[in-house]
């Protein structure tokens, strides 16, 4: 785990040590060694007008067992980067950087390879539980194919293990359903069977991709637990991938914000949300209403919208929305560092509640400048 | 304040596959006063679009009354409804395809003022101006592009700058930020708020957020299953909410805050929505309720006061200590 090249985006290298939670992790899984290890992730789609720069740059790790919450807005490359992990890129996709599951590099491993790995040790769930089940077959194959294919299971077998599976998720008459097809279910229904299908063959790591963002908020809730269960009884890993700061808030153990295709904060989640120190997730966070302010309290809007991926700015890729921007951010890109024991690291030249940032925005008020011209176009 | 639109037992219901009905909307009574904006808040399939469509008469409701500024809209024929028609404007919830991709962005605001021949040229270039500007959107640099060259916030724009054209008194938002990234989403809240003084709006804003509807909202009405279970001022309804329906959505909502444990669902409240094809007997949340007793299925609860401006339709309503 020491033996590899640093990159320069790296997250968590070391840092385990030194932080008293994860230490303990660390030891208890001293032999085994994080469960998943990114490194330097690019993701690139080839168009007419250029090289597409969905993920640029991205390094992570995970512990067993634990939960990363990736949060963005749309363009981020959040959903990207969880297919990029998994290794389900559409054709033509430029994919570089290192992607190590359990110590093994999977990156550049075949797509037959993979597909002992898809299911058996990595699942995926994602946003649309309708177009992610096969219309036309009923849920009973749809389960049953996994267990037979990985695990060997033979017919009957198969079919037990699906009831139980289903039951598992909190689906009523599990036997009927397994006569059913998709659109005779419900959309929280359907998500639930997708969960069972993806915990069906014991993954050690689940790729949420926005796995609610399609429910209503009361299913989205249940939904939430039922992930939070599985993950518990099987000491599953898990990447909760969504747009809603609110949902990785209760139910990530780290978080990484991403922008224009890169990290650009990372910190154990409670550290994330009492010391903000990237100027954009400061921004996101601003930005949502909430339950417990008065009527018509007057949100802070980020103006303008993010840079186009083909064509980025030399600086940071924030800067042009940015209250703090001062010339240097144009000019050199922050990368991502820390300076602390605890995980967290921020890009930023000015961050969030340190003198150099207070400093920029007083500079910035002082100056006038208008937080951004970006929305007027 | 006086009442600008009034709405009485309002049902919306349509003929489905087999010769089923499905009743969207059953029954729904309120009032919108002049300058206010009612939230209707609730989950898919409790019929609030339905409502602010028949609000508008597109389609016209089953049955029930809908009466704007004095006229009952439900006997309106032909050209008298066209003519009230520009008083009443909305927006959708997908900003891109309400739009027509061929037209360019001048035009499409521009389009109602042609249609109902409203003013002379110039004075309808500087009405489409006015509008532009005032949404934030450069009439000189915007108004000869194309709709596909913006981003579904700045879409958004272009649909209030055109709902804005006709000078409405009555302006219907159908869930016009669940499209939208929070940052954008931000402002195109703040951009109705401001459109809503500049041009003494009255609203109704429809959304599934519940945060959102606090927001925008003087009064929220909580809809679920095709009636209304709970109106209120916002303050009072998220402090203390009386249908159990109610505090199930507000415990429900993922708080961006890790010190608030989520997960705090009622039991009961596993389970989705029932089919409004075959809604339940009496009250229409008793299957979900942790509440509920044989009262709840026999008895429908009607709306009434609980206090002064708090309405609730509960046989065992949650007080304001509970």
């Amino acid at each position: 785990m020491f033996g590899r090249a640093r990159g320069a985006g790296d997250l968590e290298t070391e840092v385990v040590e030194t932080e008293p939670g994860t230490a303990r992790m660390a030891t208890a899984e001293a032999s085994a060694g994080p469960l998943l290890v990114v490194d330097d992730l690019h993701v690139g789609f080839p168009t007419e007008r250029g090289l597409v720069r969905a993920v640029d740059g991205v390094s992570f790790r995970l512990e067993h067992g634990r939960t990363l919450g990736v949060v963005g807005e749309s363009g981020s490359g959040k959903t990207v980067l969880s297919r990029g992990v998994m290794g389900l890129l559409p054709p033509g996709a430029v994919r570089t950087g290192s992607v190590r599951f359990e110590g093994r590099e999977i990156a550049d491993l075949a797509p037959d390879a993979l597909r002992d790995v898809w299911g058996a040790e990595i699942a995926m769930v994602f946003q649309d539980p309708m177009t992610s089940l096969n219309p036309v077959v009923r849920i009973g194959r749809q389960i049953t194919e996994g267990l037979r294919h990985h695990l060997g299971m033979g017919k009957a077998e198969a079919r037990e293990t699906a009831v139980a599976l289903l039951r598992s998720v909190g689906i009523p008459e599990p036997e009927r359903r397994l006569e059913q097809y998709p659109f005779e279910l419900s959309g929280g229904m359907r998500q639930r069977v997708t969960i069972a299908i993806a915990i069906s063959c014991g993954p050690k790591l689940l790729l949420a991709d926005e796995p609610t963002t399609a429910l209503d908020v009361t299913v989205q809730a249940q939904i939430l637990n039922l992930l939070e269960d599985k993950q518990r009884e099987r000491f599953m890993a898990m990447v909760l991938v969504t747009h809603d700061l609110g949902v990785v808030a209760g139910r990530a153990d780290h978080v990484a914000v991403m922008y224009a295709g890169k990290v650009v904060e990372t910190a154990p989640t409670a550290e994330l949300f009492a010391e903000v120190r990237m100027p954009y997730t400061e921004a996101l966070l601003k930005s949502i209403p909430r339950t417990t302010d008065p009527s018509h309290t007057r949100l802070a809007a980020v103006g303008g919208r993010p840079p186009d991926l083909v064509d980025l700015p030399a600086g940071c890729r924030f800067a042009p929305r940015c209250p703090y921007a001062q010339p240097r951010c144009v000019a050199e890109e922050p990368p991502l560092r820390t300076d602390t024991g605890s995980g967290h690291a921020w890009a930023c030249w000015f961050p969030v509640g340190t003198p150099e940032g207070d400093d920029a925005l007083a500079r910035n008020v002082r100056a006038e400048r208008p937080q951004t011209l970006a929305a007027q176009a | 304040m006086s009442t600008l639109l009034e709405v009485r037992d309002l049902v919306a219901e349509y003929a489905a596959a087999g010769g089923n009905v499905v009743h969207a909307v059953s029954g729904v009574s309120f009032e919108v006063r002049e300058g206010e904006t009612l939230g209707l808040v609730g989950e898919s399939g409790c019929g609030k679009s339905t409502t602010g469509k028949a609000v508008m008469q597109m389609p016209r409701p089953t049955s029930g009354s809908v009466v704007f500024d004095g006229v009952e809209l439900t006997e309106l024929r032909g050209e008298e409804l066209r003519r009230v028609r520009p008083r009443l404007q909305m927006i959708f919830q997908d900003p891109i395809s309400s739009l027509n991709p061929r037209r360019r962005v001048h035009d499409i605001v521009g389009e109602p003022l042609e249609i109902w021949r409203v003013g002379s040229q110039p004075g309808r270039e500087a009405k489409i101006t006015e509008v532009m500007e005032a949404v934030g959107l450069d009439p000189a640099v915007t108004g000869r592009r194309l709709p596909h060259q913006f981003s579904g916030g700045q879409c958004q724009r272009i649909s209030i700058a055109r709902a804005l054209v006709l000078d409405p008194t009555l302006l219907i938002c159908d869930e016009p930020v669940s499209a939208l990234d929070v940052s954008v989403q931000a402002q195109i809240l703040n951009l109705l708020e401001d459109m809503k003084a500049r041009y003494r709006l009255t609203m109704i804003f429809i959304a599934h957020d519940l945060a959102v509807v606090k927001n925008v909202s003087d009064r929220v009405a909580v809809m679920y299953l095709g009636k209304l279970c709970e109106v209120a001022t916002p303050d009072a309804l998220y402090a203390a909410p009386a249908h159990h329906y109610t505090a199930a959505l507000l415990a429900s909502v993922p708080v961006a805050d890790p010190s608030v444990r989520p997960g705090l669902v009622p039991d009961a409240l596993r389970g989705e929505p029932p089919s409004p094809l075959d809604p339940p007997s009496g009250c229409r949340f008793r299957t979900r309720c942790p509440r509920a007793e044989e009262r709840c299925a026999a008895e429908e609860p009607l709306l009434r006061e609980q206090s002064p401006g708090h309405l609730v339709a509960c046989h065992f309503p949650l007080g304001p200590t509970e």
